[in-house]
């Protein structure tokens, strides 16, 4: 889409991070991640992987291909930005960039996973959630986070966690990875100037 | 970054332009859903404030104010006391005590929009003021070319008619050369300013000079019931000279494509068969219209707030 530089100025340069997981672990992870939504799901025909852009979408890839080779399965992969849906956009400011969505069909009964590479207060999966109703009645909604930091400000619970990182509210944390999810990933921490994390 | 207001391109810088027209493309997205509709704007009032009819822009901005879920006013003087002879500041000022979060305004006279905004607390959005600009319309113009074309920067844009009496034109002339393209200008003599060419334009005599190696070919409307007879001649003769048919179309490139702001007087400006078929993208450029003004109102909703002293006392606004 871009039109110029603005669009994606998330690649900005790290203070001081720290790798938390390296792509070894986080390819274990969804290995082990893509085993149990098996093992939760007896019918995966419904299954339908809902990616939170953008560290959701390279995750939700290699997700889809891992179910496909160890249970044939070919679940539907859709991309939901939940900007528009935000809690905080009644205040003023610089309103964020909008990431793309692409949600291939409808999600009526079908049995839906979200995708996020880190959740933290659970308001970006609260947005999700609104936003995914619009796009229909999913079944059951089912949460994969490959980084769970845990500091919940929302009743939302995650179901396929791959790895708990207790982490300071000022730190941020983020995936490092190719939309494809096919070259090395990593997810790294970092101090944050000024204001709390929000994943 | 795009400020409190928008009243015209000219304002606005390259990145400002980016910014709204990548914020657009992915507001198209809602446009093709089966539920049109996202929560962003609920709970702000948008106001339309007309003071010119149209039926085509405040038909596109009520949309998109609503597909944000804004709750949207349409103000217009037929039905209000301006004929009552009420001053229109007074009744901006009116309407600003009922604590709109936008006004979008529209009027015949240049300026009007920015006289409003000095004394709004609210953000306005300049829909179209006289002869001066029209930057929503240019805006639209320039998501469709991208969409169409991939790029702005390095196209020829070939702008035909009403050149000196165009809002559309003005702000499209602002828009396309500071993204980069070649523009120019034709229409009957009277039509073209003499200083047009201070806005960084090349004007041409003919139709066929100005097409010729287009990217694009914007037609704009004639007003026949203001200029018939005072700038041109007749109508039969303008549309001879300056209308667009398919075999006047050879000369601009192949793939060019043909615009046009609506509405279209047909067999005028464009041949019938022009008007309805490739490569004139009227329709996308309606089409874009809605999503390029969602993207501009949730833009300026996040400059809109915290300005104001009321939302001071609203909870939990931090």
């Amino acid at each position: 889409m871009a039109l110029g530089p603005s669009a994606t100025a998330d690649e900005s340069a790290p203070v001081d991070e720290r790798v938390v997981l390296d792509d070894v672990g986080i390819r274990r992870a969804l290995m082990r991640i893509a085993h149990e939504i098996v093992e939760r799901n007896e019918d995966l025909s419904d299954l339908y992987l809902v990616a939170i852009p953008n560290g959701g979408v390279p995750l939700a890839r290699q997700l889809s291909r891992n179910l496909r080779e160890i249970a044939g399965a070919e679940p539907a992969l859709g991309i939901l930005d939940t900007t528009l849906y935000r809690d905080d956009l009644s205040s003023s400011g610089s309103r964020p960039v909008l990431r793309e969505t692409e949600m291939p069909s409808s999600v009526d009964d079908k049995v839906v996973v979200l995708v996020e590479d880190v959740v933290n207060t659970g308001r970006t999966i609260r947005a999700a959630m609104d936003a995914l109703m619009d796009f229909g009645r999913p079944r059951s909604v089912q949460v994969v986070a490959l980084v769970d930091r845990g500091h919940r400000e929302l009743p939302i619970r995650i179901d396929f966690a791959g790895k708990n990182i207790p982490t300071q509210a000022d730190e941020k944390v983020r995936l490092v990875a190719e939309e494809s999810g096919e070259g090395p990933m990593r997810a790294v921490v970092c101090r944050q100037e000024g204001r709390g994390g929000r994943a | 970054m795009i400020g409190r207001d928008l009243l015209g391109i000219e304002d606005l810088e390259r990145d400002d332009i980016v910014r709204i027209l990548d914020t657009a493309a992915r507001m198209r997205e809602i446009g093709a859903r089966e539920v049109k509709k996202v929560p962003t704007l609920r709970g702000h009032t948008l106001v339309n404030l007309f003071f010119e009819p149209s039926t085509r822009t405040l038909s596109s901005f009520e949309i998109a104010g609503k597909r944000l879920s804004a709750d949207v006013v349409n103000f217009s003087p037929s039905r209000s006391s301006l004929s009552k002879s009420e001053s229109i500041l007074d009744t901006a000022q009116t309407l600003d005590a009922m604590d709109p979060d936008c006004v979008i305004v529209r009027h015949k006279v240049a300026g009007v929009p920015k006289r409003i905004a000095d004394v709004l607390d609210a953000p306005v959005v300049n829909a179209g003021d006289g002869a001066h600009e029209h930057p929503t319309q240019a805006l639209l113009d320039m998501l469709t070319v991208y969409q169409e074309k991939g790029r702005l920067d390095g196209l020829c844009v070939a702008i035909v008619g009403d050149i000196g009496h165009s809002r559309v034109a003005r702000s499209n002339i602002y828009g396309f050369t500071r993204m980069g393209a070649e523009v120019r200008v034709t229409g009957p003599p009277t039509m073209l300013p003499p200083t047009i060419e201070t806005l960084g334009v090349k004007p041409c005599s003919s139709l066929r000079e100005a097409i010729d190696g287009a990217d694009v070919v914007m037609m704009l409307r004639i007003q026949r019931e203001r200029v018939e007879g005072a700038l041109f001649p007749s109508i039969r003769e303008y549309s001879a000279t300056f209308g667009l048919d398919r075999a006047k179309l050879r000369y601009a490139k192949d793939d060019a494509i043909v615009m046009h702001p609506g509405p279209v007087n047909r067999g005028v400006e464009l041949s019938h068969d022009l008007v309805d078929h490739s490569p004139s993208v009227i329709l996308d450029q309606v089409r874009n219209g809605v999503a390029l003004r969602m993207a501009v109102l949730y833009l300026i909703s996040g400059r809109a707030s915290g300005t104001r002293a009321s939302r001071a006392l609203t909870p939990g606004g931090a």
